[in-house]
């Protein structure tokens, strides 16, 4: 077991570093499109951290991505780099410890929709706030942060989050959280802190993902409540975690690398019939691989090994 | 079984990611001269396709169809190569605007990057235009700091002004009014709360204070209004004869209709975007007439009246009063200017910057990379949109004031 985990880490350390020199060999346009790529794994690897093993599906991942990008461009003239990523990181805290303790006890589809509704409100109060107080809507975002070094950023957040994922899934707190996903009466009759426990996971997930919009934001040059929380963003992460299989540890991965990579190709060479293949593609996806990529394959995998009996439900599906 | 599993799945991660690096770093061929490629991104899905469909992107699709059925771009040499279009769709998202440009500029190495549509568009994708040195005309894009882009961004040329522009040449026209008695001093003024509304009330608070205007009510409202009523109400009730509002284009059109059944009859009524709109003219007809907004034209100007013929036979709509023909301009620009210096983009840049050109809106050239001769205000006369204001610009229309009251119909 041990020399897995040794193997494993090798592994893990050989695939960031290799990805660290993409920089140096990849044009400009590959380092961009690495930018999207890394941006999508760790939104997606985050929002898997929280609602894979709970189950409880967040729409708010735009309300703290968003908040990531103000905060920048908010605070961007006054602090330094460094510092404004850990405000970022504590104002999304902030958010998630309030909003945590004050809904993680709704459930199934009262939840979706109370976050669908977090993203809008946190967005009409910014704009409330920038209309009354400051009187201007637009803010502008000039940081010496070039390509790489957001790409960097992203990396490096992007492994953190996938070393927090697979300790999650070897601690305690994440056997809690398991049992907490099937059955929540279970879960508190064996005396798991049902409410600490998902408030701690919501908050880590949550932070990692303003962390992901601070980063982001530079590249935009100029922020507006229309621009930093625009909704494509949660659906977007939601798919790609679904796609790969949230209650996996590579699964999100898997998801967002295949899909936003098509994403790319679709809109550079059918710009006009996007949303069409686009739809159309979600609705294969929720038809043929209702349980994600990995879920799929690892069903085909022990039919293929053994004689599976549910081979004709496999097909039926 | 599960870590023999976990091993295969990074094994292909590595090799994926490696594969992918190797498909990124593949350098593009030379290519031969048959043609220029001339690329955009733009918002043709998402909230942002409206007003890009209206302003923007009709206008390319002409000016690539006048310049390819002349034979093509003239180069110094008098030879001329025909243009190849690359285009995108941003999506109305700030991200993959960002990656369309980048893709234009390093992937398809295109020779000149046309501009997306709107202010924060423009802006996020400047950095990338000046890094790649392409010419920015920047023409959906109202903005106070143009002067603080020029020194950062030095080939950005910025051609719609600012707010402060239209909310002074508002103001001006208000007190002229006022001291002849035409109208009180007294301004009702309603904003969206998105980016232009803020702009322009934010410029006009203190442009009509400078003034000697009184503002008796002051509201914003949210994105998606449709019910204006008890605004109208209050407005009338305010006893101003002057009212504004900084509105989007189904505002606009929503506070027309609902003005014309709560009887309300301000002497003046300036309204935002889409009051040059093509189609609000042809909706309110002659109650139309005496509207005031951004924009206009001169009715006189032979060049204008023909491209706006063109337009309307070419895409199928007119185009509108405001920013379409100094879309149309800035194209022109860039063609002249290929013209004399090439396809050499900072001959071409520093030519736009110094050079004088003859476009549609007649002899056009950059101070200090903007435009400033503009129409700042506009008003509905006879069934055109014509400029009032500035009042010392040749072309000008006289201003009329009050507007007549609503025909019931």
């Amino acid at each position: 077991m041990n020399r897995d985990i040794v193997f494993a880490t090798a592994g893990f350390v050989a695939v960031v570093a290799a990805l660290a020199s993409v920089p140096v060999f990849a044009g400009p346009y590959g380092v961009t499109l690495m930018i999207g790529l890394l941006g999508y794994v760790t939104l997606a690897s985050a929002w898997s951290l929280f609602s894979g093993p709970t189950r409880y599906v967040s729409l708010a991942t735009v309300a703290f991505f968003g908040l990531g990008a103000y905060t920048v461009a908010v605070f961007g003239e006054s602090l330094s780099y460094p510092l404004l990523l850990v405000v970022a990181g504590l104002i999304g805290l902030g958010l998630a410890v309030v909003v945590g303790l004050a809904t993680l006890r709704l459930a199934g589809v009262y939840f979706v929709i109370f976050t669908f509704g977090l993203a809008e409100l946190v967005r009409q109060l910014v704009t409330w706030y920038e209309v009354n107080m400051t009187g201007t809507l637009g803010r502008y975002i000039f940081l010496p942060v070039t390509p790489e070094g957001i790409y960097w950023q992203l990396l490096a957040l992007a492994a953190l989050t996938f070393v927090i994922a697979w300790a999650i899934g070897r601690s305690r707190i994440g056997l809690a959280l398991k049992v907490i996903g099937d059955d929540e009466v279970v879960a508190s009759h064996c005396g798991i802190d049902i409410a600490r426990v998902k408030l701690a996971l919501f908050a880590v997930s949550s932070v990692i993902i303003t962390l992901v919009g601070a980063i982001q934001a530079p590249r935009w040059t100029y922020v507006e409540p229309s621009i930093a929380f625009n909704p494509t963003i949660s659906f977007l992460t939601l798919i790609m975690a679904l796609l790969g299989g949230a209650n996996r540890l590579y699964g999100p991965m898997l998801g967002a690398v295949p899909l936003f990579l098509l994403f790319e190709w679709l809109s550079a060479n059918f710009p006009n019939h996007y949303s069409i293949i686009l739809g159309l593609l979600f609705i294969a996806i929720v038809f043929v691989l209702p349980r994600g990529v990995l879920a799929f394959v690892e069903e085909h995998w022990t039919r293929l090994r053994g004689n599976d009996t549910r081979a004709g439900k496999g097909a039926a599906e | 079984m599960k870590t023999f599993r976990r091993r295969q799945v990074l094994r292909t991660t590595a090799l994926a990611a490696i594969m992918l690096a190797a498909g990124i770093a593949n350098p593009a061929s030379a290519q031969d001269r048959k043609s220029v490629k001339i690329g955009y991104a733009i918002s043709k899905t998402g909230p942002n396709a409206g007003g890009a469909g209206i302003t923007t992107l009709p206008n390319y699709q002409l000016w690539i169809k006048d310049v390819n059925d002349a034979g093509g771009l003239e180069l110094p040499d008098g030879s001329k190569l025909p243009i190849e279009v690359v285009e995108y769709d941003d999506r109305s998202s700030s991200e993959e605007v960002v990656r369309a440009v980048e893709r234009l500029a390093t992937q398809d190495e295109v020779d000149f990057m046309l501009v997306p549509w709107g202010t924060g568009f423009n802006l996020a994708v400047a950095p990338l235009f000046d890094r790649y040195g392409y010419p920015q005309l920047a023409v959906s894009a109202v903005t106070d700091k143009a002067p603080q882009f020029v020194q950062r961004w030095k080939k950005s040329f910025w051609m719609l002004g600012g707010g402060h522009d239209y909310a002074k040449a508002l103001a001006a026209i208000l007190a002229e009014a006022g001291k002849t008695g035409a109208i009180n001093n007294r301004v009702a003024m309603v904003s969206v709360a998105d980016g232009f509304g803020i702009d322009l009330v934010t410029a006009a608070r203190p442009a009509f204070e400078e003034t000697g205007i009184e503002v008796v009510y002051d509201k914003t409202y949210p994105v998606g209004t449709s019910d204006f009523s008890p605004m109208i109400n209050e407005a009338k009730a305010s006893g101003a004869d002057t009212f504004v509002a900084f509105s989007y284009p189904p505002d606009t059109f929503a506070l027309t209709q609902q003005a014309q059944v709560a009887s309300f009859n301000p002497k003046v009524l300036y309204l935002g975007v889409g009051t040059g709109f093509p189609a609000y003219g042809k909706n309110n007809g002659e109650n139309a007439t005496g509207i005031m907004s951004l924009g206009g034209i001169d009715p006189n100007n032979q060049a204008n009246t023909d491209y706006r013929k063109r337009h309307e036979a070419v895409t199928g709509t007119a185009p509108d009063y405001w920013g379409s023909v100094i879309t149309y301009a800035s194209l022109q620009m860039l063609q002249e200017a290929i013209k004399r210096k090439g396809l050499d983009r900072e001959a071409v840049s520093a030519e736009l910057a110094s050079g004088t050109f003859q476009t549609v809106v007649g002899e056009t050239r950059f101070e200090d990379n903007q435009l400033r001769t503009l129409w700042w205000t506009g008003q509905w006369q006879n069934g055109t949109f014509v400029g009032v204001a500035p009042g010392d610009r040749a072309g000008v229309s006289k201003v009329v004031l009050p507007r007549p009251e609503w025909k019931q119909n």
